[in-house]
């Protein structure tokens, strides 16, 4: 089997997996594991640039909040239905990180970092100021009675698991596509030498504003689905933290590989999930985590199966 | 309040911001500048500052500037000492790599963080100042008689407020003559400058970046004793310093430290004084967004010369 077969065929069995999880696990596990699809998503949506494009953003919750507001809002003051409201978040995170890339890339390493930090920061602050509409810090519930596409609820726990999984499903499926297309080589090539893939004729500027776009696209694509799967929006997930996590899951999963983003946010989320029940500084393990893999895996978790055993995983 | 004794205040208060502010953003600069290292973590090493001032006060007791005069030299010594092993368990083992130190030190800044919520807890403390005097401020207006000196009602400041900007100018220029004037100063400067050939000159590199790592904390540290009989002691208040000292570095030019105290005082006295007049959110959104464009338009900073 070539590589590119048994990788279609890892993802189309995970893919399964989840989809006969749905009947099988108890409803809280459900329920987890609807979130956690989600989460996986915007990790996804994180990887493309840090993992594949080996750029280190510290902002990206400005793109999740941009899809959970772009729909949020749509819905609540706009009285849209769920899909145009889902298509007006995609169109704000494509829009917000189209600007984002032009300004930002024109920096490098560090100073991308920080620039990325500072957009988020005025993000934050701008959902914050404008209380009246986004309601700050509390944050406001998308009603139970809008969150329905023609006539399916999306609210009873299984149909929200499926719709989850629709969402996981198409930005696995996209980004390990792009992967294998040229698109992606070159992703990988500016990442482990940048001069060189210029040198080879590539546009280097061109290939990282896609790569920017697209991964701000579908992290505001997962934001748009958080808000409509769980009904609420609320600017603690455009803070600083939100920024955090998905490098935390990607990091933890296995930077530049197709499954990492799913097995990072799942052991991750378990993890906090059983510590929150013994202490309220669960935020602890987040950062014992973050060091323990910057001195000892920094491939993660997938990245060293890589390693060691499945030379062929993608 | 007219609007001239309104700004007298205004700068005050913008002035012990902007104290504070340049001892922790100095911090930030010297190990950015001597190790290239960016410390997610300094606004927590700041915070340590704080807490451990609150336990050193209430434990000794006494006269409050007995527990001050305590504090002011136990946190930057062990605050210093965590940064100190922070350098030797986490940055020295990744080889002080780019992307790993930011890693790390975002992990550094989760663990010092929920580590106070865990022993000193969620609540905000106050420290009591070692001293306190309300001093009225005069003010010179033309009136009906003729030029006169006056005491408007409200305007006053505090005796410590001006102790702590005088304590900040003075470490600033102690700093200032070790980098310049003693064989410390030089040997850091020189492993700045380059550091393989500081390490062919038998330069212990690997002890200046320890001693660099901790020094930087120390002085986010004594910057948060200064200011907590001001403000209060609490687990999340390294993330304002955190954010404001990297506006600083940037803007001053990363990794000089001239530039950063000319930032630091500019920036800490336009935040003192535009919030007294702007809403908060309004202009802390502007600056964050200024800040950034200047990262992107011009990356030495405004007052750096070579590109960083």
């Amino acid at each position: 089997m070539s590589i590119g077969t048994r990788s279609t065929f890892l993802h189309l069995g995970l893919i399964a997996l989840l989809f006969v999880l749905a009947f099988v696990l108890p409803s809280y596990h459900q329920g987890n594991l609807a979130r956690i699809m989600v989460l996986a998503t915007y990790a996804i949506g994180y990887n493309v640039l840090f993992g594949y494009t080996g750029l280190l953003s510290l902002g990206h919750a400005m793109f999740f909040g941009a899809g959970m507001y772009g729909l949020g809002l749509a819905m609540q003051y706009g009285g849209l239905g769920v899909i145009p409201a889902f298509a007006v978040a995609l169109i704000c995170a494509a829009a917000l990180s189209a600007v984002v890339a032009l300004l930002a890339l024109r920096t490098i390493g560090v100073a991308f970092m920080i620039v990325t930090l500072m957009f988020a920061q005025a993000g934050y602050l701008t959902v914050l100021y404008f209380g009246a509409w986004t309601r700050g810090d509390e944050g406001f519930v998308i009603a139970q009675s809008a969150r329905q596409i023609a006539g399916l609820d999306l609210t009873a726990p299984t149909t929200r698991y499926l719709a989850a999984l629709l969402l996981f499903s198409a930005a696995l499926l996209i980004t390990a596509r792009m992967m294998q297309v040229s698109f992606g080589s070159v992703l990988i090539g500016v990442r482990e030498n940048e001069e060189r893939t210029r040198m080879l004729g590539y546009d280097v500027f061109r290939h990282k504003l896609a790569a920017v776009i697209i991964s701000g696209t579908i992290s505001g694509a997962a934001g748009a689905g958080y808000a409509v799967l769980f009904g609420y929006v609320g600017a603690t997930f455009t803070s600083v933290q939100y920024s955090i996590f998905p490098l935390l899951w990607v990091l933890l999963g296995g930077a530049g590989t197709t499954i990492g983003p799913l097995v990072g946010t799942l052991f991750m989320f378990y993890l906090i999930d059983y510590s929150s029940g013994l202490t309220n500084a669960y935020m602890l393990i987040a950062g014992v985590v973050l060091v323990l893999l910057t001195l000892f895996a920094r491939a993660g978790l997938v990245g060293e199966i890589r390693k060691r055993w499945v030379a062929w995983l993608p | 309040m007219d609007f001239g004794p309104h700004l007298l205040l205004a700068v005050l208060e913008g002035a012990v911001g902007a104290a504070v502010l340049a001892l922790t953003a100095l911090g930030l600069s010297l190990v950015f500048g001597v190790m290239r290292v960016v410390n997610v973590a300094h606004g927590e090493f700041f915070m340590l500052g704080a807490v451990i001032a609150w336990f050193v006060a209430t434990s000794i007791g006494g006269h409050p500037a007995v527990g001050f005069v305590a504090a002011l030299a136990l946190a930057p010594l062990i605050a210093g000492l965590v940064a100190v092993l922070v350098d030797r368990l986490i940055l020295k083992p990744v080889k002080y790599d780019p992307e790993a130190t930011i890693v790390g030190t975002i992990g550094v800044l989760y663990i010092l963080q929920q580590t106070a919520l865990m022993t000193y807890g969620p609540e905000a403390r106050p420290v009591e100042p070692p001293f306190s005097h309300r001093i009225a401020l005069p003010w010179f207006e033309w009136g009906e008689n003729g030029f006169a000196m006056f005491y408007p009602w409200g305007l006053s400041t505090n005796s410590y407020k001006l102790f702590v900007i005088g304590a900040a100018i003075v470490i600033l220029l102690a700093f200032w003559l070790i980098m310049t004037r003693s064989k410390a100063g030089l040997i850091m400067r020189a492993t700045q400058l380059d550091r393989e050939t500081a390490l062919a000159f038998g330069i212990p590199v690997s002890r200046v970046y320890s001693i660099v790592f901790g020094l930087g904390a120390g002085l986010a540290a004594l910057a948060a004793v200064l200011i907590v009989p001001i403000q209060q002691a609490h687990y999340l208040m390294g993330h304002d310093p955190l954010l404001l000292s990297f506006i600083v570095v940037i803007i001053g030019g990363l990794g000089s430290i001239r530039g950063t105290v000319l930032a630091a005082v500019l920036i800490g006295m336009s935040d003192g004084i535009i919030s007294v007049f702007l809403s908060p959110t309004l202009s802390k959104i502007i600056a964050t967004l200024l800040v950034a464009l200047v990262l992107v338009f011009r990356p030495q900073g405004l007052f750096g010369k070579k590109p960083a």
